[in-house]
């Protein structure tokens, strides 16, 4: 099923304007600060220079993956550290990867349904400090301890307690249901479709290299909202997670990071532990022109999917993509901006082979012919998440910004932007320039 | 009953303080005699307590009506009014059962003095909450025994400390002190109240000794507190050169309360604080406190446009600041520079004030965080599509703030108020840029923004009356005090110190050194001396400030010096280039003035060494600063002489206690000072040439102040 509405609704939803804070490798620029932080500075820069008075929004709407729970709902601690007033209710969703997709798409339907006319949408997340746990027998002596009463209450605490149950527990980027790491899963999806390691280092170069040249250029000027923070202030502008000079020399280099020694999957050709958090107001179109804003392209169909989280863990956009092409009754070749979420290389190339792929159109997708070859000249042009970085929770905005800017940019009509995420889900969507 | 109202909960009396039509509580005399007339009459066998509390929702008893000091005539009445209260108190403090104070909001002065007489007083956590005696910057001293019940709770050392500063006492430190006994959300005052009345009832309450041991140990033992005594009557002379004569008589109440008994410092009390408000200081610091009330109040509100974004050019000093007294009023700031490093140290400086608030426990770390971020640093106009006001910092410059008025125009709506934080340039100049000039309007603060209480607005012919109106509701709300003048050079504030400034070259140059004249000015009364302030002001400010007013000036044939030009040149810009009047050294990060610069008296006729009667150095100064105040009613630019008084009182440091430059005319007489101006003109020429109008007041024998 597509995610359209059953019936046809008066209101269309525009995005107006995105932004996020320059992504930084985690433990670098933000180190010092929660998730809950990256989200005001993104909120504030993002409503500082908008046209719109933050006490005009309707809601607030914040993905995040890894919760702090001092901040358990971040969407509103966040839109009230950065001055959004007491009225705006904000609440936080979450589904891994496309966590701030998922954003986006609420305020879609708040919009659609009427309920709302401006939504501020985003996502927020921090890897420099994830929640480490001490284990789950301590921690339930820990709970026990509070309700002791004498001495010897406190004294049996450390009976049955032995030295390896105080270690901390630090979380893994593992699917609960399978027990694999993203990684593996990924690596061994590769080796089924037959990406090999070159291809796997040279699509990872070729994100490194555009992201600098947009950088450079300064096509990224626009959805980099600076970040001051305490207590230097000296401001973040850029980026500090592509590496302009690597080459295929070095990435050969490096060696399995998960499945050793046969993996394809390193360090080099994977996206890297990101902090960042990203903003984007989405408003009603009506609403956007009687305010004189500009909106940059107008939301259209979208969709999520879900396949076995063992196998096809992260090929969601190869299921995705049929999808809202066809719902706009459009083919590949109508599309003039792919923006791709790159969680691994061999991930993105294992989607794009899918979906240019026969067999895979019929045993899969129950197809006649497959889906059709992305043009890589219109693909992820800007640099990926392999190179710019990928804060869980906060990608999703940052793609669909980059897309609707791209339209602009490349003059072109629609843009297609699709997301894997973990448990083996997808999601896909379609934007369409705004012609004044 | 109209001021109080009663109830009983639990066999405990709730008496609710709650004046008709006013929105906050202030002791007057008829509260005063509802009160006794209620401890009289209420048996205290039938119940078990009072819990005393306030009916506002945001104020305990926020102090003593000052119009009722005002309304007395002579020291003995006011007197009476003093042991009036202090009997009252008395005998709610003799009341056979216990009462209980429950403070939420202000409580402040003789709201205090109510709180401190009762056996208990717990007071809500929230920032609303605020207690201190500030009846020092008055002229007074605390009138309801607050003399004798502080040192009693928090100690002698920390009481003089609080009392003469007036300071704020916030929640959390008045627990730590010892004034408060316990600290409670809003809503649990009143349980929290009679629960200790219970408490007291069975004796189970004990109040601690919070004083430091060292504190503990001073004030002891007889020669010790001797000791304190003199200290504080020392620290109190040379913070205030004599000229304010409140302090010594606090701590002269203080001692004899400690030293003779509580009776005999509570008389003491009232004989003083009646014999103070009839002093001229206590009348002028009186009718300035009046004033500031109602440069509070936005008399054309109505008339205001909504502001809710404000777009601030220049993040320096002066912009950094603007931007810090607007978040933290809640409009949200773009704080635009030319680059984004320069905007965002603009928002650095304001994280640190309010990091300093917050390690006072005043804000909280997420308040820290709300109110930072509700300024976004900018290098481009991107977001000022919906700024309703923009207000520039940038250099003093007429061709810059021009071009920069037509960029705001481009990028703001229609509806933009524009206004230029210049300290001494023609707003009507300015405007001649401008494509909207009914929306263009001067806002003046003064260095640094958050500390200093001034805004002095500027309209021109052209401003329209709802820019006007909008201009003084914002600067209300970032909690200045507002004065409207008109526009000419210099406006009002620069225009007075020009020549005030202009005569203390004119004595250097006569010889007089830069020590002797700051010292003999701030005897005078002022803050910093004149050679001190060139330097904080900024010599290449004060250069431009002489050329702006040359003409003005030179129209009544004065020849202003040349010297701050000529200084500027020679790369002089004091303070902020460490090279000026004083020589400066970084201390702690900050720059701090060692001692004079000897080598500056080489571009002075006089080189330091002449000796100059100090009264001749005051009235040569003031003088010229009062005369030019009347040149400025005269010529149109103030509508009225209390925003004389105000501009010169909190925007340049005119001695508060002489009320300002009108007061001070009115206190002397028009003819006397007309005498002297004319003495000086005979001496030194037309730059003490009276204002006519100080003639006419002569003539008619008029004062500026029917009050």
């Amino acid at each position: 099923m597509n995610d359209q509405p059953k019936q046809s609704s008066p209101f269309e939803a525009v995005i107006v304007d995105g932004g996020r804070i320059p992504f930084q490798r985690s433990g670098t620029g933000y180190r010092d600060l929660m998730a809950y932080d990256l989200g005001r500075l993104a909120i504030e820069g993002l409503i500082g220079r908008s046209g719109i008075n933050a006490g005009e929004l309707d809601r607030v709407i914040m993905g995040t993956v890894i919760q702090d729970v001092n901040t358990s709902n971040v969407a509103r601690e966040s839109a009230l550290g950065a001055g959004i007033p007491n009225h705006v209710p904000a609440h936080t969703v979450t589904q891994a990867c496309i966590s701030s997709n998922q954003a986006i798409t609420s305020a879609m339907e708040l919009i659609r349904s009427g309920q709302a006319k401006m939504v501020l949408a985003g996502g927020t997340e921090t890897m420099s400090d994830i929640p480490i746990r001490f284990r789950k027998k301590f921690r339930q002596k820990l709970l026990d301890a509070r309700k002791y009463k004498s001495l010897s209450d406190y004294l049996k605490f450390f009976k049955g307690i032995s030295p390896s149950d105080l270690l901390p527990e630090i979380p893994a980027i593992a699917e609960f249901s399978t027990g694999e790491t993203m990684g593996e899963s990924c690596d061994r999806m590769a080796a089924h479709f037959g990406i090999s390691r070159e291809e796997q280092d040279e699509y990872a170069l070729r994100s490194h290299k555009l992201a600098a040249k947009a950088t450079n250029e300064g096509l990224l000027d626009h959805e980099l909202l600076p970040a001051a923070v305490p207590p230097d202030f000296e401001p973040i502008e850029q980026d500090n997670t592509y590496r302009e000079d690597t080459s295929m020399e070095k990435l050969e280099k490096l060696s399995p990071a998960f499945i050793k020694p046969h993996g394809t999957i390193t360090a080099g050709n994977s996206s890297s532990f990101t902090d960042g958090a990203s903003a984007s107001l989405i408003m009603e179109k009506q609403t956007a022109l009687d305010r004189g804003l500009s909106p940059k392209a107008i939301l259209r169909s979208y969709t999520y999917v879900a396949q076995d989280p063992e196998d096809e863990l992260l090929l969601g956009p190869a299921y995705a993509t049929p999808k809202v092409l066809d719902a706009m009754s459009l083919e590949l070749s109508d599309i003039d901006v792919f923006e791709f979420h790159e969680a691994f290389a061999g991930q993105i190339l294992t989607v794009l082979k899918a979906l240019n792929s026969d067999k895979f159109a019929s045993e899969k997708l129950q197809r006649d012919q497959k889906v059709g070859e992305i043009p890589m000249d219109k693909f992820n042009c800007w640099g990926g998440s392999l190179s710019l970085g990928h804060p869980f929770g906060a990608t999703g905005t940052r793609i669909v910004t980059t897309a609707a800017n791209r339209l602009h940019h490349e003059d072109g009509k629609f843009a297609l932007v699709a997301a894997c995420a973990a448990g083996g889900q997808g999601h896909a969507i379609i934007l369409e320039r705004f012609e004044a | 009953m109209s001021y109080l109202s009663t109830e009983k909960q639990d066999g405990i009396l709730i008496v609710t303080l709650d004046q008709p039509n006013e929105k906050v509580n202030k002791l007057t005399e008829e509260l005063i005699a509802e009160f006794q007339n209620l401890i009289e009459n209420t048996d205290p066998e039938s119940i078990e307590g009072i819990v005393l509390t306030s009916g506002k929702t945001n104020n305990f008893i926020a102090g003593a009506d000052v119009e009722m000091l005002k309304n007395k005539e002579a020291p003995d009445e006011v007197e009476e009014l003093s042991r009036t209260g202090n009997e009252l108190l008395l005998k709610l403090k003799q009341f056979p059962k216990p009462v209980a104070a429950a403070i939420h909001g202000s409580c402040l002065g003789g709201g205090l003095e109510v709180a401190m007489a009762c056996n208990y007083r717990v007071a809500s956590e929230h920032s609303d909450t605020v207690m201190g005696q500030p009846e020092v910057k008055l002229g007074l001293i605390p009138g309801g025994g607050g003399t004798q019940r502080l040192p009693r709770l928090i100690g002698i050392q920390n009481a003089l400390t609080y009392m003469l500063t007036g300071k704020n006492i916030y929640p959390k430190k008045a627990y730590k002190l010892g004034l408060i006994d316990e600290l409670t959300h809003r809503d649990a005052l009143v349980t929290a109240a009679k629960k200790a009345i219970g408490e007291i009832n069975s004796g189970e309450f004990e109040r601690q000794d919070k004083r430091s041991l060292a504190h503990q140990l001073m004030e002891g033992m007889s020669p010790l507190r001797k000791i304190i005594y003199r200290q504080a009557r020392k620290r109190a002379k040379s913070n205030t050169k004599g000229n304010y004569p409140a302090p010594p008589k606090i701590i002269e109440c203080v001692k004899e309360g400690i030293e003779n008994g509580m009776q005999a410092g509570l008389q003491l009390e009232s004989r003083y604080f009646g014999e103070l408000a009839a002093t001229p200081e206590s009348q002028a610091m009186v009718n300035l406190f009046f004033a500031m009330q109602s440069a509070k109040k936005n008399p054309e509100s109505e008339k205001a446009a909504d502001v809710d974004k404000i777009g601030v050019l220049g993040a320096g000093l002066m912009g950094s600041g603007i931007a810090d007294v607007s978040v933290n009023n809640d409009y949200r700031v773009l704080l635009k520079d030319q680059s984004i490093e320069k905007a965002a140290q603009g928002k650095k400086a304001i994280w640190e004030n309010l990091q300093s608030k917050r390690e006072k426990d005043i804000i909280s770390s997420f308040e820290q965080d709300r109110i930072s971020s509700l300024v976004t640093p900018a290098d481009s106009y991107d977001g000022f599509e919906n700024t309703e006001l923009v207000i520039e910092a940038v250099f003093e410059d007429l061709d810059l703030k021009q071009s920069i008025l037509e960029e705001v125009e481009e990028a703001t709506p229609d509806h933009c108020i524009f206004a230029s934080n210049t300290s001494s340039l023609p707003i009507h100049q300015i405007a001649e840029a401008s494509s909207r000039p009914d929306q263009i309007v001067g806002m003046h603060y003064f260095s640094p923004v958050p500390k200093m209480p001034l805004l002095e607005i500027i309209t021109t012919d052209q401003t329209a009356d709802w820019v006007r109106a909008t201009a003084r509701e914002v600067g209300i709300q970032q909690g200045k005090h507002v004065i409207v003048v008109n526009d000419g050079p210099g406006f009002y504030t620069t225009r007075i110190l020009a020549p005030f400034m202009n005569e203390a070259l004119m004595l250097l140059d006569e010889g007089i050194s830069i020590k002797e004249l700051d010292r003999h000015m701030k005897q005078f009364g002022f803050p910093v001396g004149p050679a001190a302030l060139f330097d904080e002001v900024g010599i290449d400010v004060a250069a431009h400030i002489t050329e702006v007013l040359s003409d003005l000036f030179g129209k009544r044939g004065i020849n202003p010096s040349t010297k701050p030009t000529k200084l500027f040149e020679e790369g002089y810009k004091g303070k902020k280039n460490k090279k000026g009047f004083y020589l400066y050294e970084d201390k702690d990060g900050k720059t701090k003035k060692t001692k004079p610069n000897k080598e500056i008296y080489q571009y002075f006729n006089g080189s330091g060494q002449n000796s100059f009667n100090e009264e001749t150095v005051q009235q040569r100064m003031a003088l010229t600063m009062i005369n030019e105040a009347a040149w400025c009613l005269q010529d149109d630019i103030l509508t009225n002489p209390t925003d004389g008084n105000l501009g010169a009182v909190l925007g340049l440091g005119f001695p508060p206690f002489l009320g300002g430059p009108f007061r001070y005319i009115d206190r002397e007489g028009a003819s006397s000072i007309v005498d002297r101006l004319e003495q000086y003109e005979e001496k030194h020429g037309p730059r003490f040439t009276p204002a006519d109008i100080l003639k006419e007041y002569t003539e008619s024998g008029q004062t500026f102040h029917t009050d």
